[in-house]
């Protein structure tokens, strides 16, 4: 790994100037994807601004309407929290799924929203849920917030705090994983939310995380799994690669949205009754 | 810059000076001696170098050393008490949860979180729950064999099990 300096301030105020004091300088979270990518030599950041010393960015708070999770709160955190699981059982799922339980204990939610990778869970809750990312600078939702390949509507020197999750009537997530990563190679969420229509968002078969209207338009109209496998989804600009080309990908989506679908019907939540950790 | 951290390693405080980019992993191995602690992939995969930072396993090859500063270490070297092998590493002995023995302290780390945190663990979870942990040789039938064993001896010892989760 190439050197760099390395700072671990205690206000946001202080990251921000950090931010600006040095354009290469990039944010520590997790470090479960940024280590690895300094590790290949694929980021060279000139600093490190390592945000574990910030207490208020940790955390889980429940609302009557909405889950708040603060940006350093990890992956395993958001697994366990009994009050996620109760809220918005598909989102707690979803964290379980991530990488494996070792990465799960120092990947956090703002570390892979900031990151935008296009294989990433957590997008696709954000964009099912219809979230909001809260930064230290403004409130911005998901759907605005997710614009290409590891990139995303922050601006310099802005970073996230917390993200804010309204809960839905129900949900499902799907992940078709890759065998050796366990990214998902295409994973969908799909909610029916208390105000508004169904939501289906998709991850890993695009440059980014969005939102499949035609299964939405579908789906309002028949929320069955029958309707969400009888769209089409047109393959050209998803991903192709060795692990699935594009038309194997868009084959997945209706798929996927279907068992989700059929789980939201089922009310079949995947979580073993009397097991504290998933 | 070299920057000064403090920590404990095995229950032993350690304070050095180290350069931001050192990886807790090759530091633990090639500063501390402590080499049981393998590095397998390095990218952060394997689960060779798994070690327990505050009874959390992580991949000690993708964490910085000033990542760990005031946290309490765990490596395969500390798990003993008086002479006496952890449950765990008794539950590989009896179970021959090894053959070549290079991913095991990996293994005996990252099932020793598991075995105190997670209960109910049946085999196909406990098969979910180790997809962090690569072994090329057993083909994980007697590792899931000696994780059971050891959640059973846990159990039959009176380790309570957390049972809060993250909040």
């Amino acid at each position: 790994m190439y050197g760099f300096e390395y700072e671990r301030p205690t206000t946001l105020k202080d990251v921000e100037d950090l931010l600006f004091a040095d354009a290469d300088s990039r944010i520590l979270a997790g470090g479960m994807s940024l280590l690895p990518a300094m590790k290949l030599h694929l980021a060279r950041p000139s600093m490190l601004i390592d945000l574990s010393g910030l207490a208020e960015l940790k955390g889980i708070s429940v609302g009557p309407a909405s889950v708040t999770i603060g940006a350093m709160t990890r992956h395993a955190d958001v697994a366990q929290s009994l009050a996620v699981r109760n809220a918005i059982p598909a989102l707690a799922e979803l964290a379980s799924g991530i990488g494996d339980r070792q990465v799960r204990n120092r990947g956090t939610i703002g570390g892979s929203v900031a990151n935008s990778d296009p294989a990433a869970c957590y997008p696709a809750a954000l964009l099912g849920l219809g979230a909001s990312i809260r930064t230290n600078r403004r409130i911005i939702a998901a759907d605005m917030f997710f614009l290409g390949l590891f990139e995303t509507a922050l601006e310099m020197g802005e970073f996230i705090v917390a993200i804010e999750f309204p809960c839905p009537m129900d949900g499902a997530y799907e992940k078709f994983h890759h065998p050796a990563s366990r990214f998902a190679l295409v994973g969908v969420f799909v909610t029916r939310p208390t105000l508004g229509g169904v939501r289906v968002a998709v991850t890993g078969a695009g440059p980014f995380a969005f939102r499949a209207a035609a299964l939405e338009r579908a789906l309002d109209s028949n929320f069955t799994a029958v309707a969400a496998e009888a769209v089409k989804i047109e393959p050209s600009g998803l991903n192709s690669d060795l692990h699935g080309d594009a038309e194997y990908r868009a084959a997945l989506i209706p798929v996927l949205a279907a068992r989700a679908v059929r789980r939201i019907l089922t009310a079949n939540p995947s979580f073993a009754k009397g097991s504290n950790y998933v | 810059m070299n920057i000064d951290v403090s920590f404990l390693v095995n229950g032993v405080a350690v304070n050095k000076s180290v350069e931001p980019q050192a990886l807790l992993g090759p530091f633990l191995r090639e500063e501390l001696r402590l080499t049981g602690t393998h590095i397998g992939c390095d990218t952060t995969q394997c689960g060779c170098c798994t070690v327990l930072i505050d009874g959390d396993a992580v991949k000690s090859c993708t964490m910085l050393v000033v990542q760990a500063e005031s946290r309490s270490i765990t490596t395969i070297e500390g798990l003993a008490e008086d002479g006496q092998i952890h449950p765990v590493q008794q539950a590989f002995h009896e179970h021959h949860g090894l053959q070549c023995g290079f991913c095991t302290p990996g293994f005996i780390m990252s099932i020793t979180e598991l075995v105190t945190k997670y209960d109910d663990l049946s085999e196909s979870r406990i098969r979910e729950l180790v997809e962090g942990n690569i072994c090329r040789c057993t083909g994980y039938h007697n590792i899931v064999q000696a994780t059971r064993a050891a959640a059973a001896a846990l159990k039959a010892s009176g380790v309570s099990l957390s049972t809060t989760g993250g909040e």
